[in-house]
């Protein structure tokens, strides 16, 4: 192919640029923020509520977030209901085969979620008056059957944004079936990432919180893990990454993002009191460099 | 439904008049680029640079010579939107805009498009971009309006060697082989049909006769359809989830059960 390492290098970039990359980053903090809340809730002890109240507080607000910079990321933003409704005949329109189709209902449907769920833990934490909102939050079981679906929704949001990149015919994106996978274990690291440092800067001294970590520096590991596939997975189409965007994605998101927060998880005496809060910075910032570079360097090639 | 229809671009006669890019231009009404201030680009004679939302058909000038220019030929071809059996533009597209007519073609309906660009990144062959008058994904229709009025498309009519022909794809089929066959006897034996038979995104209704690789045309060897990964792109990130998920409830199910244990001592 004169060198050319995949017939993917004669698409068109979409032009994708720092909208995408912010929704990809508060939508993968939404869907992971309330899978790990549902949880902890389903699955820790009841000391640890607070901790999960915290995960239910975040994904509405970035679910919101995500819906406003995908309708201003639109060329014609007033037909932001064109996704879900045919505008020609006012029929809702689905395709199961588009990721772009099905992720505009998942949103719509998760965002009914975040919202209740965030009402939910308001009321149960008393922040706001209205008792029937306890009602649809855990332990009762409505409550845990809302956050166990809630819950499914949040993982499809934090992943399908991967598949979506790789339903095209761009390179990397396209060439390599483990974004969805990546960008679902980035979602549950960042968001735990994210859970930890408000935990932490509300004073939260849950017991779950250690647990939290512990889970953060697994699903770290196995996001490195994961990258390195996906890495061997691109094949001669690795060759992209020997640029400005590989030396980011090496130095950004492997070494700062993952292998830094590793051996601080490991060191635990290094930084003392900051560890926790050192590593969980680090993987925030991995997880949002991860976007930068996956969204950028494939329209860049 | 009409026979299908489309275009038959024979790349040898060729004479880069752009005559199909004006017609083109003119009957679409497609606006300039840069509001008519545009900068020549350096490479060759194509000042075009890329099919696009203004630019629904691009004349491609490939210059094949020796270091000292003595030897050498010139690849000219007219390009234009592939009109595949298999669209991945119409496959991806969340809102229904792009749709299939009677005549086998691909049409954007420029009023239900909402400019998500999602079709771009699908496109194998880079030919849709957003038009910036308009706001949506355009490419060419193959002068839909032209055809329900029983016209030929814009390009075509305007194309002074019939290098760009135009009509019912199993007549253009049969031409076309025959073009191949009348080059072979006549030497030039790497004449080949490009995307002429259903191998390729089950036929394009736009097809080739080249005299060299695709590559050095600027087109894919091997375009595939972008739904070719959603399946395994769909089954390793629920392999994602599950692995999230058991870690999750391994490290608070197992701290929890050590917590009772130690409370029960």
């Amino acid at each position: 192919m004169n060198g050319i390492p995949s017939s993917t290098y004669f698409s068109a970039p979409p032009e994708w640029g720092w909208l995408i990359v912010l929704y990809f980053f508060f939508g993968g903090l939404a869907g992971g923020c309330y899978f790990l809340a549902s949880l902890i809730d389903l699955f820790g002890r009841p000391e640890d509520r607070p901790l999960s109240h915290l995960g239910y507080y975040i994904p509405f607000p970035c679910v919101v977030l995500s819906v406003l910079l995908l309708v201003l990321d639109l060329q014609r933003p007033l037909r932001f209901w064109h996704m879900l409704i045919e505008s020609n005949t006012y029929r809702p329109i689905f395709k199961f085969w588009s990721p772009m189709s099905i992720g505009s209902w998942a949103i719509l449907i998760f965002g009914i979620f975040a919202f209740v769920s965030f009402m939910g833990a308001l009321a149960d934490a008393k922040h706001i008056p209205w008792e029937a909102w306890r009602k649809v939050h855990p332990p009762l079981l409505l409550g845990r059957f809302i956050a166990a679906i809630g819950g499914i929704f949040g993982f499809y949001v934090a992943g399908y944004t991967g598949v979506l990149l790789a339903v095209t015919n761009r390179p990397i994106w396209s060439d390599t079936p483990l974004l969805g996978m990546l960008f679902i274990v980035s979602a549950g690291s960042i968001s735990a990432a994210l859970m930890i440092l408000l935990a932490h800067k509300s004073r939260l001294t849950t017991p779950g919180l250690l647990d939290l970590h512990r889970t953060d520096v697994w699903l770290i590991a196995l996001e490195f893990i994961v990258l390195i596939a996906l890495m061997i997975s691109l094949g001669p189409v690795l060759r992209a990454w020997l640029s400005a965007w590989g030396l980011l994605l090496f130095i950004g998101v492997i070494i700062l993002g993952m292998l830094l927060p590793l051996a601080l998880s490991w060191r635990t005496q290094w930084l003392g009191d900051w560890n926790m809060k050192t590593t969980a910075a680090l993987i925030l910032l991995g997880g949002f460099l991860l976007r930068v570079v996956i969204v950028f360097s494939a329209q860049g090639v | 439904m009409a026979e299908p229809m489309g275009f038959y671009t024979d790349t040898t006669v060729c004479i880069g008049c752009k005559a199909c890019e004006v017609a083109c231009k003119e009957w679409n009404q497609l606006p300039s680029t840069n509001g008519g201030i545009n900068t020549l680009s350096g490479d060759s004679y194509d000042n075009t640079r890329q099919l696009d939302g203004i630019h629904w058909r691009h004349v491609k000038f490939i210059e094949q010579f020796t270091e000292d220019r003595k030897d050498g030929r010139w690849l000219l071809m007219s390009d234009v939107c592939k009109h595949c059996v298999q669209a991945a533009c119409l496959e991806v597209c969340p809102t229904g805009a792009i749709v299939r007519t009677e005549f086998d073609t691909v049409v954007i309906q420029s009023d239900a498009c909402n400019g998500c660009r999602d079709c771009i990144a699908a496109c194998p062959f880079g030919v849709i971009e957003v038009n910036p008058v308009s706001g949506t994904a355009q490419k060419c229709t193959l002068c839909y309006d032209r055809m329900q009025g029983g016209l030929e498309p814009a390009c075509s009519k305007a194309c002074p060697t019939q290098s760009i022909q135009f009509g019912t794809i199993s007549d253009l089929k049969g031409r076309a082989q025959k073009r191949v066959e009348q080059l072979h006897q006549a030497g030039e034996k790497r004449a080949y049909l490009y995307g002429a038979d259903d191998k390729m995104l089950g036929g394009l209704n736009s097809f080739y006769l080249l005299v060299d690789k695709p590559e050095v045309y600027g087109l894919p060897p091997d375009p595939k359809m972008p739904t070719r990964n959603l399946t395994s792109g769909t089954a390793f990130s629920f392999l994602g989830a599950l692995l999230v998920g058991l870690i999750g409830i391994f490290n608070f199910r197992n701290r929890g059960a050590a917590d009772r244990e130690e409370a029960r001592q």
